[in-house]
Formats: structure tokens, C-alpha cells, sequence
């Protein structure tokens, strides 16, 4: 029985024939993003090492006017051509850096605009005069074959030098993605920060009165352009969670009556139960190298978290108290999983190896400790604080230097940007039980609300785009 | 009335026609039934309320102990739940043939994922005391909705005490 237990989960995980009922239409896969190399000043060499100001990087002025094109063309991608899709990129751009407190950006609606030739040699005069000391540069160019190079460049304009370029080869619909990539280049120059625009985020839609929500997968970018919904909201859905290479996403759905929990992989827009086991199943999780998934799973009124690997096959145990242990997040080496559990007596963090072994509390500070995640960079977990009301909070793996970052009603389950600077987190009103996504950064600042179509909550944000 | 009757034996007779369809049936089916009098039901013979296997027929017979409540992160069932858990017994041993989820739930002031586990943590509680009270557990599914199907709407005390709770719904 076991055999063929484990022969038919080793085939195919099961496709159950009414999750059908309420998928929407596939969105199609990601497509690549090709990194190219870009013409401009070698005569020096890019400068490397500090920037010239001696302020900090949150204090630069960084002038972003619209990328020029060499020749003006149709392009799917604006209906104006692509002089317009030049200024679209620079509003991009702006938006990123102001909406997250990066620098004090000027963007294109207020700028001149750079001549094709300028881009590879700015008029620095033009620039000095305006309190920008960095310079953003860029073109956009229609290849015959549809696609789009996108060139981008930061210049130092005091030392009147270069300090990176690169560029990108995109299909038209992926614009908004090279407006990323630029920004990012510029972020992670000026801060010595990793990336993190060019990133997706999953999360649940919500709509309807308070005691019957309509909850819907939905996919967006980091700054909720290129929204789309993956199910239809006949059955509930909830805590998604995109697969480190994006081509899947985990989630619970009651489509079947019961809480169970699916890989919906976005190629094809079919998913597939991750475990045929009946009992209630839920809040999945990938591994970092994404072939295993994490779950919960409740037997008779305890439950405890599992171990599967994605391609199917024997769940192995990983906790076995007399208590609620739930969730689990990975560090970024794989080798630790940071979980709730109330064996305590009350919800506290926990951390264990990846095979289950050594559990040890950590969270010792009062009230208690849910939802954890671990940071991209491994420094930091964040929780939701529950003492009264519910906050974000930040804790060191060892579950020392505990700092509350947001001060909500009910503030609950962070999620991390890939370059573990910035959480996102949704906030509930009271009473009416209305919710939307929001964003910190680590320090406590620049906390506000990402714009989405509807109501928002369950937020997980994907890693750095490839 | 006469036409009724005799509607539903040409139906038969089709049916049976339509079912062998190849050959001629061995007798013709029989006329109508010759009525006289028009349809007379008699006295009133009306069932009291909703019938056996509704959700209406065991509130009826039950009341409030269709749902029993919990205090905040508690599953344990008190002295007014076992009452409670009592009069479900009782109905479901006096109707067999009856099968039933109990649905777990908990109140907004929790996470999410934790309050999934709660919820099938207090419906389990249900269950394990109505099995205890000699009700067959293969009767009884279990279902968690966490916090997502309050009754109450408010963000207080007593809304909240009123969406922690475990609810017995009829299946059939």
C-alpha cells in the first residue's frame, strides 16, 4: 500500500479535477531579461569606490530625465512610440526611488530633455546648476525583431564621470522590467545594497462584506503594475507564496470544502495538490533551492510541520509536540527553519535544523511571536508582535535586538523584499475589517500603503527577477 | 386530477415503451383509472416543520446548542458546552441516519494560519466529546474556517466571543 502510495505521488502530484472550478486563465511564464553589455566612455574606466558627496546617499539629488531614442518607432510597448516609452521608463524610474525614500529624485516632467548623443557624453552644464549630484542617462531603442534595448547609465556629475552602465534586451511587453533593472543598477551603486525592484509580489484580493470575503490569488511587480488574478473567488483562497525561480506559486485553497494546499504553476495555469493526505493541510512554504515545500498539517486536533519534496513523494515529520507548530521559514542557506508554536502555552518563535532536529525557542521578550520569516540576508527575522494590538517586528536569528517597526492595530505577517532592506506586511482596520498591503524598511521609515485594485492581504514577495 | 393520473401512466407507459424499444411490449398498460370523485387528500396530515437530515430540523429540536463558544486561544469544552454537546448527542442518537460537519473557528484578533489550526482544534474538541457521548465518529467531518467566516462583525469583545465557537451543521 505504501509502495504504491509512494509510486503514484512519485508520477504526477494529483491534479484534483474541481480545483479547475475556479482557476482563471493562464498568464504565461516569465520571459528572460538579457543582460548586454552597453557602448559609452571607457577612457578612465568606470569610477568605482565612494561617491564624491559626502552627505548621506539618502540625501543625493539624482536628476532622471526621459531616455532618448536613436530613431523614433512603433513599439507595442507605448502607443506613442519610443521617444514616449523613454519618458514612461524615467517616470518609472522617479517613482521607485521617491516612493521608497531613496535620494531626493527629479524626474523627467521636470527636466530637459537629452539629445540620443548625449546619453554616452552628458552635457554636464546642463546638470551642475540644479543641486542633482547624480545623473541618470538612458536610451531605448526598437530592434526590427519587436524587441527593446534599454541602455542605462549613472554619472557623478560634480566628477563629471561615469560610475556604472549597463543594459538589457526586452520583449515589448516587459518594458516596465528594464525600468526596474535600471533601477536597481542605481540603488545598489549608490547604497552598496543588493536589488530588489525587479521583483514580483503574490498575495490574496479581497472583496465582500466582512463574514463573506471573496478572496482571490493575484500576482503584481513591486510597484503593483502588471496586476493580474490567477483564480476566479468561487472558492477562498489564501497565503501564497511564489516558488524562488517564479514559476509556481503555493497556496490554500478551500475549492474542495476543506483547506488544502496546491502548486499553481503559472505556465500552464493548472495546479496540483501537494499531498493526496485528507486532513487539513496548510500554510506552505519553499525551500530556497525550491525542491522542497514545507506544510502544516492538523490530525486530530495537533499540528505539526512537514517536509515534502516538490516533485513528490514520502512527507517526512519535522515537529511532534502536543501543540499548535505552524508555518516555517528557511534561512537563505537552507540549513535552518525559524516556526511557530504555542507548546509553551502561548505563540512563540522557534528555531530547528532543516531536518527537524535541535527545536529551541528564541523569542523571550513579552507578548508572542507568530508568522516568522527569515531575511534574504540571514540577519534578520521578521514576526508579527502580538502584545494588545499586532505590530511588525525584527529580531536577530539568535531572537536578540527585538525592534517593533510599525504601530497598526493589527499588523500581520511580513514578508521580505529580496534584499532583506524593506517588509511588507497588511494592515487591518477595525471594525470594518478592511485591508491593504503596506511597506517599511528595516529602520522604521517609509512606511505606506502599495496601491492594488481592491483589497489586499497575504502578501509574498518573490525574489530578484533572473 | 383524472388528468393528472392519467398523465403520469402515459408517462410510465412511455418509459417502459422507451426502454425496450425494439420490441413490442408484451401487454398494452393498463387505462386510466376511472375517478368519479375529485382528489380528496383527507385531513391534514402536515410533517412538524422541516423534515430529518435539514439544518432546520435539528435547530428546531436543539436551539442554540448547535454552536458551542470558547474563550480567546482555548479549546477546552466548558460546563455550558458540554451541556450543550449533550442535547447534539441525544438528537443524533434519536436520528441515526444523520451525518454532520462541525466547523471550527476562531475569532480576527489572531494570525491567520495559527487560527486555521485553532479552528480544527476546537471542532476536534467537539467531536472527541460527542464520540465520548456514544456518537459514531465515522457521522461527524471536521472543517476549519480560522477566521475567516465570522458571524459577528464588530472588532470588540463581544463579536469576538461570538465567532470563537464550533458549530454542528447537518450534511444530509
Amino acid at each position: 500500500m505504501t509502495k504504491t502510495l509512494v509510486f503514484f505521488l512519485t508520477v504526477a502530484l494529483i491534479a484534483a479535477p474541481a480545483a479547475a472550478q475556479d482557476l482563471g486563465a493562464p498568464i504565461g511564464e516569465d520571459q528572460p531579461v538579457e543582460s548586454v553589455a552597453v557602448e559609452g566612455d571607457d577612457a578612465d574606466g568606470p569610477l568605482r569606490g565612494t561617491v564624491t558627496d559626502e552627505s548621506a546617499w539618502s540625501d543625493i539629488g539624482i536628476a532622471i530625465p526621459a531616455f532618448a531614442t536613436d530613431r523614433e518607432r512603433a513599439t507595442p510597448a507605448n502607443a506613442n512610440g519610443t521617444g514616449a516609452l523613454g519618458r514612461e521608463i524615467a517616470r518609472v524610474i522617479t517613482a521607485n526611488l521617491r516612493n521608497n525614500g531613496l535620494f531626493k529624485p527629479v524626474g523627467p516632467d521636470s527636466l530637459p530633455q537629452p539629445a540620443f548623443a548625449q546619453i554616452t557624453a552628458p552635457a554636464y552644464g546642463t546638470w551642475s546648476g540644479r543641486g542633482a549630484e547624480m545623473l541618470v542617462h538612458g536610451y531605448v531603442r526598437a530592434r526590427d525583431d519587436g524587441r527593446l534595448v534599454v541602455g542605462c547609465y549613472l554619472y557623478d556629475v560634480a566628477l563629471q564621470d561615469e560610475l556604472v552602465r549597463e543594459g538589457w534586451v526586452v520583449g515589448p511587453a516587459d518594458w516596465r522590467r528594464a525600468a526596474h533593472k535600471c533601477s536597481d543598477l542605481i540603488f545598489s551603486r549608490l547604497t552598496g545594497e543588493s536589488p530588489f525592484f525587479d521583483s514580483r509580489i503574490a498575495y490574496i484580493a479581497e472583496t465582500g462584506p466582512k463574514d463573506r470575503r471573496v478572496k482571490r490569488l493575484a500576482v503584481m511587480d513591486s510597484d503593483g503594475a502588471n496586476h493580474r488574478f490567477l483564480t476566479l473567488g468561487s472558492a477562498t483562497a489564501l497565503t501564497p507564496r511564489y516558488s524562488p525561480d517564479y514559476s509556481k506559486i503555493l497556496y490554500l485553497s478551500y475549492v474542495d470544502g476543506n483547506p488544502r494546499i496546491y502548486v499553481y504553476d503559472i505556465g500552464t495555469g493548472k495546479q496540483t495538490l501537494v499531498t493526496e493526505n485528507r486532513n487539513p493541510t496548510l500554510a506552505p512554504r519553499w525551500s530556497p533551492d525550491g525542491k522542497s515545500i514545507l506544510y502544516s498539517m492538523a490530525v486530530a486536533g495537533n499540528t505539526d510541520i512537514y517536509r515534502v519534496p516538490v516533485t513528490g513523494g514520502q512527507s517526512v515529520r519535522l515537529t511532534n509536540t502536543p501543540g499548535i507548530d505552524v508555518g516555517g521559514s528557511f534561512s537563505p542557506d537552507g540549513r535552518q527553519i525559524v516556526f511557530e508554536s504555542d507548546r509553551s502555552g502561548s505563540q512563540q518563535c522557534y528555531v530547528m535544523d532543516a531536518d527537524g532536529s535541535n527545536q529551541r525557542r528564541i523569542s523571550f521578550f513579552g507578548g508572542r511571536c507568530a508568522t516568522p520569516e527569515w531575511s534574504p540576508r540571514g540577519d534578520q527575522i521578521a514576526f508579527t508582535r502580538i502584545a494588545g494590538d499586532f505590530n511588525v517586528a525584527v529580531m536577530s536569528p539568535s531572537g536578540g535586538g527585538m525592534r517593533v517597526l510599525t504601530r497598526g492595530w493589527q499588523d500581520e505577517a511580513p514578508t521580505w523584499a529580496p534584499n532583506g532592506r524593506i517588509i511588507q506586511f497588511f494592515r487591518t482596520e477595525r471594525n470594518t475589517g478592511r485591508s491593504g498591503i503596506w511597506q517599511v524598511d528595516l529602520t522604521g521609515q517609509n512606511e505606506r500603503r502599495l496601491p492594488t485594485p481592491v483589497d489586499a492581504s497575504d502578501p509574498a514577495w518573490g525574489p530578484i527577477r533572473p | 386530477m383524472n388528468t393528472r393520473l392519467a398523465t403520469i401512466l402515459l408517462l410510465a407507459s412511455a418509459t417502459t415503451l422507451a426502454a425496450c424499444a425494439k420490441k413490442a411490449p408484451e401487454q398494452l398498460p393498463p387505462p386510466p383509472a376511472e375517478t368519479t370523485q375529485p382528489y380528496d387528500p383527507g385531513p391534514q396530515v402536515q410533517p412538524t416543520g422541516p423534515g430529518v437530515g435539514t439544518q432546520a430540523h435539528f435547530a428546531a429540536a436543539v436551539g442554540s446548542s448547535t454552536t458551542i463558544f470558547f474563550d480567546t486561544d482555548r479549546y477546552n469544552i466548558d460546563s455550558q458546552d458540554a451541556a450543550a454537546l449533550q442535547a447534539q448527542a441525544q438528537y443524533f442518537a434519536r436520528y441515526p441516519q444523520v451525518t454532520f460537519t462541525i466547523e471550527g473557528h476562531a475569532d480576527e484578533r489572531g494570525t491567520r494560519e495559527y487560527n486555521i489550526a485553532l479552528g480544527e482544534r476546537r471542532a476536534t474538541a467537539a467531536k472527541n466529546f460527542l464520540v465520548s457521548l456514544g456518537v459514531d465518529p465515522a457521522r461527524i467531518a471536521v472543517v476549519s474556517y480560522g477566521k475567516e467566516r465570522p458571524v459577528a462583525l464588530g472588532s470588540d469583545e463581544a463579536s469576538w466571543a461570538q465567532n470563537r465557537r464550533a458549530a454542528s451543521v447537518i450534511i444530509n
